[in-house]
């Protein structure tokens, strides 16, 4: 029972939390690990290409709900992820053919287009306040759990529950199906193949006909997908703030080098890892140590090693390791 | 920095120039167009205004000056700007308030202690990692260390937080003249740049930012959090100043007299005063950096670092170090930002760590580095002035135009938020200006050559 307990605790604030919140900064990694393996820079203005679509989004659900249309207990953001995800396509198009397009034919140091696309933040993060402020927006309707603790602990007699909230469903589900149809994508279609060849070998790809501005084209769709998908389940599932997605920056990019920049699969791992560090190291894990001592034995001290507001300093140092031991991530990413 | 044209890793040969370029005619006109700004900001919405802008822009040419050491002159992206300001500020604190007895009595050197065993802690992990190479006694060595300093550190903090918490609850400082801030506040952030530097400085330019990136959001999140340093969110106001306050100088028979010969009211002339103090005092300690810079990227020295962003391989097939003038560069750029950071605290005269911004602190300095012209220290100075300027003036100027164009609009809801909308015209203003600057004159308005 005790164990039981223990298992519950860890499940409620660890497991289903870390699960969900790196199903987003995998999406969010996957977006900078793409734009790395195609078009070859650090892409500093996706956190903002992230809020850009949800902002979209928002706006989209917002008339959806003047319309009376909804989804039942699932959020209607979800069935106005289209039209956030075509803003931002046509956002991000229109940037590509304004601003880097120019860059790519000069072929300048990749250190050139991160410095642009550091102005193309500054603009996109103005467009955002502009268009929708800078306040905290919730815009998660439904229903808000789909477990509740107290329902929890009424069926299974134990004395902790376990509440999943919708959000939390819902990330996960679609971050699954997104990661399953990009690897569909990449790994059995024409198109994908090509992307990956571009993206292994670009002289080679050439050689063999493949048009690098088609490929950069679709690149750019498909990162404003997973950018609008990633935006819109971290802002249901904590809230809409442009600032927060800003700072989301630093643990997605750590998502992306740690599991190797331009690996896909190494995004998602990435992702999960920065998301389980960060959560476990911040979580006080005195309630599940006493379930586990034996008899009355109880440990005084929170047992937190890190309080929440340094969770940066948990995907920094991940970060650094990495970068000192193992340059190229945990799986094999490239390394121009 | 000729970005544009040499591809990472080209097999060109570094094109050495004996001298940096100097100031010119365009440079001149570009000054006194700047100047011009300021006096005419001066006429309309009045002269506290414009010496206020004329402040930050000493301090924002200041931080330039210092991106551009480290990015114009060597090449090096570092996107933690802020962090080295804010260190800057707490120095301001550190040095400049009046120590808390209670408090440094309560808790004071067993803080020492624990952050002296901290310290250890790490410096033995790094020891044995390099003697032994053993993963298992390194991670031993630091989980244990760890909850050793955690044991010293949880009940100095909790002692040091229970002294009058609601005005002090903080360690204090040393009580020393502020001014002395600014050079502490270089050293400061220079240690920590040194520290960064060891660790990240081999690695790739973009994953050097992210470093960077990552270690200033840690400064911040310490600033914020650490009540026992700083007090954290509560705000250390009411720094002490280099410069008389409005009070005494009204107190002063002599000024009022003074003022009065001028034609002004004593109350205008004291904070008139105070500012143009301070003026002449940033003044005074940017002249001292930008000829400093000058003669450093003159000399040898200068040129081995210019030669060294250039083309790495070809200056280290020389026989140049080019790790060791990495580190050194960004422990000298990382100071001329804690000089400036400690600087724009004193002239707030509070240490309020919710206001560090990246955007602001970080990423608007790269504009002024951009737009100014990286590799020219003229540039970044000019830079840094012309875009505080742009950052101060777009927004009234924006909301005088939305005004204007909603003036005979009905007032509803579209209006409204045209005129909410004027505030946030800030950022995509820059963004717009980097973008066009980078496309249009990548050398920024003073060029490197």
């Amino acid at each position: 029972m005790e164990i039981l307990n223990a298992l519950v605790v860890t499940a409620n604030f660890v497991i289903v939390p870390a699960l969900a919140y790196g199903a987003q900064l995998a999406l969010g990694a996957l977006g900078v690990t793409l734009v790395f393996g195609i078009l070859r820079f650090s892409n500093f203005a996706h956190g903002d290409t992230m809020a850009f679509g949800a902002m979209a989004t928002i706006l989209a659900t917002w008339g959806l709900q003047t319309l009376g249309v909804s989804l039942g207990p699932v959020p209607t953001a979800i069935l106005a992820l289209p039209a956030g995800i075509a803003a931002a396509a046509l956002l991000l198009l229109a940037t590509d053919r304004g601003v880097y397009r120019f860059y790519r034919r000069k072929r300048v140091a990749p250190i050139v287009l991160v410095i642009v696309s550091m102005g193309v933040m500054f603009v996109l993060n103005g467009l955002v306040r502009l268009i929708i402020g800078v306040d905290d927006i919730r815009f998660d309707d439904g229903a808000r759990f789909l477990i509740r603790a107290r329902d929890f602990r009424d069926a299974t007699g134990l004395d902790e529950g376990l509440a999943i909230r919708t959000a939390q469903v819902v990330t996960i589900v679609v971050a699954g199906i997104a990661v399953a149809l990009l690897f569909w994508f990449l790994n059995r279609t024409r198109t994908g193949k090509s992307m990956r060849a571009y993206s292994d070998n670009e002289d080679l790809a050439l050689l063999s006909g493949i048009d690098p501005e088609r490929v950069v084209r679709i690149t750019w769709l498909i990162v404003a997908a997973l950018a609008t998908v990633a935006g819109v389940l971290y802002g249901l599932d904590k809230s809409f703030k442009p600032f927060t997605y800003f700072q989301l920056l630093l643990p997605i990019f750590a998502a992306a080098i740690v599991g190797g920049l331009g690996n896909p699969l190494g995004a998602v791992v990435g992702g999960f890892v920065i998301a389980f560090s960060e959560v476990a190291i911040t979580y006080p894990w005195k309630k599940v140590v006493n379930y586990l001592l034996p008899g009355e034995a109880e440990v005084s001290g929170l047992l937190q090693l890190l309080s929440t507001d340094y969770k940066f300093a948990v995907s920094f140092v991940i970060l650094i390791v990495i970068l000192l031991f193992r340059p190229t991530g945990l799986f094999k990413g490239q390394s121009s | 920095m000729s970005f544009a044209e040499i591809p990472e890793g080209a097999a060109a040969l570094p094109s050495v120039r004996p001298r940096p370029a100097a100031l010119g005619l365009r440079g001149a006109l570009l000054f006194a167009a700047v100047a011009g700004a300021i006096v005419l900001s001066g006429v309309m919405q009045g002269w506290n205004t414009a010496l206020l802008i004329l402040n930050f822009g000493l301090v924002s040419a200041i931080m330039s000056l210092g991106v551009n050491l480290q990015w114009g002159f060597a090449g090096l992206f570092n996107i933690g700007v802020m962090g080295f300001v804010a260190l800057g500020g707490l120095a301001a604190v550190l040095v400049g308030m009046p120590p808390t007895q209670a408090a440094v009595a309560a808790g004071g050197w067993r803080m020492l202690l624990a952050l002296a065993v901290g310290a250890g802690v790490i410096a033995g992990g790094v020891l044995a990692w390099r003697r032994t190479r053993s993963g298992l006694l390194t991670a031993a060595i630091l989980v244990a260390g760890f909850y050793l300093f955690r044991a010293l550190f949880d009940p100095a903090v909790a002692a040091i937080e229970a002294v009058n918490p609601a005005r002090t609850g903080y360690l204090g400082g040393l009580g020393w003249p502020v001014i002395l801030a600014w050079p502490i506040g270089g050293l400061l952030a220079a240690a920590a740049a040194w520290l960064i530097g060891k660790t990240a400085l081999g690695l790739r330019s973009d994953y050097l930012a992210i470093a960077t990136l990552g270690i200033a959001e840690i400064v911040i999140a310490v600033l914020k959090n650490e009540d026992w340093l700083a007090r954290g969110v509560k705000n250390v106001v009411g720094l002490p100043r280099p410069v008389p306050y409005e009070v005494q100088l009204q107190a002063d028979a002599g000024f009022v007299e003074r003022a009065a010969g001028l034609g002004l009211d004593p109350v205008t002339a004291s904070t008139l005063w105070v500012k143009v103090l301070y003026a002449g005092l940033f003044a005074a300690v940017l002249a001292v950096l930008l000829i400093l810079a000058q003669l450093a990227l003159n000399s040898p020295w200068g040129r081995m670092v210019r030669a060294i962003r250039d083309n790495e391989t070809a200056a280290e097939a020389m026989g140049k170090n080019v790790t060791r003038r990495h580190l050194q560069i960004f422990v000298l750029g990382s100071a001329i930002l804690g000089v400036a950071g400690a600087m724009m605290t004193t002239l707030d005269g509070q240490l309020t760590p919710t206001a560090y911004q990246p955007l602001r602190f970080t990423f608007l300095v790269w504009v002024m580095v951009i737009v100014g012209g990286s590799g020219n220290n003229w540039g970044a100075v000019l830079g840094g002035f012309v875009i505080w300027i742009l950052w101060v003036q777009v927004e009234p100027v924006a909301l005088w135009a939305v005004s204007a164009m909603t003036e005979n609009m009905d007032p509803g809801f579209l209006r409204d938020r045209l005129i909410e909308s004027a505030a946030h015209m800030r950022l995509l203003t820059m963004g717009i200006v980097m973008l066009l600057v980078l496309r249009f004159a990548p050398k920024g308005l003073i060029p490197e050559r």
